[in-house]
């Protein structure tokens, strides 16, 4: 899409088609020839694994899309019915619910890569935006489809998130109504989630364009984080990627089919599977697991308005970022400070995720109570969500900031093909590469 | 939600006053283990079918399994699948649909008709709406049981041990009228136990005991005790509520096998292709 393009039509139909429309000159120039760093770790093959996710969910949502009844008297027994009489239905249902989930354990690992090795910075910025969209517009997706079955969980988690609109002020009221189409989680509401349940995923493909396209024009990004700077930095995509990461995606689908096959239910709640009732609350409203940190952030805070202005707040960081990390060093492999830091991020959103599964009032260390600490005791999760709240937010606005400025980096290898050599080595050394897949 | 989560804080205080009422939750599920569990695990189709023969004789009663019609019973992997026959011709299907009567339409008259069951016909509901069903069972609404072991954690050890859980009340606990205690039931006894101590675990099921040994004669000669009875009803509605499961599991098995190998023809290729490339 960028720079110069080495495709030759080979046959007189292409020479034809291409003076028209170029898309085999595209095709070639992005995913065959593309020079792509040949020194990509398996962190980078995510971005193949998500394509395959997304394309996953798309095809097995058509199909669940024929046979599901988007109605409050039906939805529920028509996902069985799917599961029961439909050819392989099972297969479908179970592969689209699970694949939520495995979306997001591809796009969690994604963007940890993007942090880790400073994927979001000049001049990948736009690239990075672009994937946070692509981020919230599944966030949106994975809950409006979570409704859809019209479960226990589905209908008071479609309670629980719409009303938190309701905590804006002044126009609070109308928004959450407006949502619902009337006057509380219902069938109007039912029905729009799913017409926007299908619509959104092709809105995810439209940018996953756009993220790739900005992807091509400075070409991907390195474990070191140095630019290319000569054709023995790079190998062709083709051959060379697409193998690596076919590999990968079947690696990748390995787990997914566990899960699919052998414990599809694992990872949503039993109660779902209890027809929704309005008038009956479960004990537990828990979304599903990768909304788990924010929700723990929404309850860390004592108002519901800084509460919601704060999860939200989690996730315009992301946003943000490029112009918040103040390093000019790219990769974290040559900042060791940053590394520590990012290293307890990491482990600041694992606690958020434990805490916001449980309830806020859970010891974390049980049978221990210790001294009440404002409204809750310190030995809660409510306290220990707070404690991984402020530090999610701190890497962010402090951490990175002031980093940057203050930390003193590795020496960086000069080229992708010379690592870094130690001081006293021959220059020969550099011949001997990092022994990385 | 908020609100809530004040109430709950309001809770914790509770606790911290005065641990000793404290409700302790449900006692964990028995552990059993089951022909069905597992990669590998098959219902056993002798035990499904004993299963529904205590569902019909002895839960119909008060339960009804809306997803299920008759024909499910002959299908492959169901409790009378005999292999080459299809599950609406399959006869102990028929003969066992035969037995109910359902509503129907007649064409002519458009009056409300009784006419035997078919294969085609759903499991009849033993109540005609849920008012109904509440007034004959002293308020409380029998669940239906069509996904009951994917509907709770841990589904067919909580349903067992809910079976099987019955025994004398704890002395000190007055068990309201109408109800029953089970230690593997979710809920709180506290306000009802006047005893020394720990508040008894589990909580109050308006369900009488269900089982008793030989309520339920098994055709194959097992001892129809009441565990066995809520062994096989356990496998009976594991099976209803994912009566795939065996056939998903053996195609998991296919699959992964395929992948595997695809995943290590990928590999070696990859190892090729980089042989000659320093990275």
């Amino acid at each position: 899409m960028s720079g110069h393009s080495n495709y030759e039509p080979k046959t007189g139909f292409e020479r034809w088609l291409d003076t028209r429309l170029p898309i085999v000159r595209l095709a070639y120039d992005s995913v065959i020839d593309f020079p792509t760093p040949k020194n990509l770790n398996y962190w980078w093959t995510f971005g193949g694994i998500l394509a395959v996710c997304l394309g996953i969910q798309i095809v097995t949502g058509i199909v669940l899309a024929m046979h599901y009844v988007p109605h409050v008297d039906y939805a529920f027994n028509s996902v069985e019915r799917i599961m029961r009489d439909v050819n392989y239905g099972w297969l479908v249902r179970y592969m689209h619910s699970n694949g939520a989930s495995m979306f997001f354990i591809a796009v969690y690992i994604h963007m940890f890569r993007g942090l880790y090795y400073g994927s979001y910075k000049a001049p990948r910025e736009v690239l990075w935006i672009l994937g946070c969209v692509i981020y919230l517009l599944m966030m949106a997706t994975a809950f409006m489809g979570y409704v859809l079955p019209w479960g226990q969980m589905s209908f008071h988690g479609a309670v629980v998130i719409t009303n938190l609109f309701g905590a804006l002020p002044i126009v609070g009221e109308s928004i959450t109504t407006w949502l619902w189409g009337g006057f509380a989680v219902d069938n109007p509401t039912l029905n729009r989630f799913f017409s926007l349940h299908f619509l959104l995923p092709f809105m995810i493909a439209g940018v996953v364009i756009l993220h790739i396209w900005a992807l091509h024009v400075p070409g991907n990004g390195n474990p070191t984080g140095v630019n290319v700077k000569s054709k023995e930095d790079t190998v062709p995509f083709h051959p060379y990627y697409t193998v690596k990461d076919g590999f990968a995606i079947s690696v990748f689908l390995l787990m997914f089919a566990a899960f699919v096959f052998f414990i599809p239910n694992a990872l949503g709640d039993a109660v779902n599977y209890v027809p929704a009732n309005p008038l009956v609350t479960p004990a537990h409203i828990v979304p599903e697991w990768y909304f788990l940190p924010f929700y723990a952030i929404l309850r860390a805070v004592p108002d519901k308005l800084a509460g919601v202005l704060m999860m939200f707040g989690a996730i315009a960081m992301l946003f943000v970022l490029p112009w918040l990390d103040t390093s000019k060093v790219r990769s974290m492999r040559y900042r060791p400070t940053a590394k520590l830091y990012f290293g307890l991020f990491v482990l600041a959103c694992l606690v958020l995720g434990f805490c916001g599964g449980r309830l806020p009032d859970d010891p974390v260390i049980p049978g221990l109570s210790t001294f009440q600490l404002l409204d809750a005791d310190l030995n809660s999760m409510v306290w220990l969500s707070r404690v991984a709240t402020a530090y999610y937010f701190s890497y962010f606005l402090v951490v990175l900031p002031i980093l940057g400025l203050t930390e003193t980096p590795l020496p960086q290898p000069e080229s992708i093909s010379a690592p870094v050599l130690p001081a006293n080595a021959p220059a020969g050394a550099a011949a001997s590469p990092e022994k990385r897949g | 939600m908020l609100r809530k989560g004040f109430i709950l804080a309001a809770f914790g205080l509770a606790f911290v006053a005065g641990p000793a009422l404290a409700s302790a939750g449900p006692e964990a599920p028995k552990d059993v283990h089951w022909s069905f569990e597992g990669p590998f695990g098959k219902f056993d189709q002798a035990q499904v079918q004993r299963g529904y023969k205590v569902y019909r004789e002895v839960c119909s009663a008060c339960h009804a399994m809306d997803l299920m019609s008759f024909r499910n019973l002959g299908q492959k992997g169901g409790p009378f699948y005999v292999e080459g026959v299809s599950a609406n011709d399959n006869p102990t299907v028929k003969a066992i649909a035969k037995d109910y009567q359902v509503n129907d339409i007649d064409s002519e008259t458009g009056d409300v008709v009784q006419r035997q069951a078919t294969s085609a016909d759903k499991f009849p509901s033993p109540f005609a709406n849920e008012a109904a069903a509440r007034a004959s069972n002293g308020g409380a609404l029998p669940p239906d049981l069509s996904v009951m072991i994917k509907a709770r954690a841990q589904g067919p050890q909580y349903v067992y041990s809910i079976l099987t859980g019955y025994g004398t009340p704890p002395a000190g606990l007055e068990v309201p009228p109408n109800q029953f205690y089970n230690p593997y039931m979710p809920g709180d006894v506290s306000a009802f136990y006047k005893g020394k101590g720990h508040v008894p675990k589990g909580g109050f099921i308006a369900m009488t005991p269900p089982l008793e040994a030989d309520k339920v004669s098994f055709d194959d000669g097992t001892k129809s005790t009441v565990d066995q009875q809520a062994k096989d009803v356990v496998a009976f509605l594991a099976w209803a509520s994912e009566p795939k499961q065996t056939e998903r599991k053996q195609f998991g098995v296919a699959a992964m096998i395929y992948l595997l190998v695809f995943a290590g023809l990928l590999f070696v290729s990859y190892r090729r292709i980089w042989r000659n490339v320093a990275h």
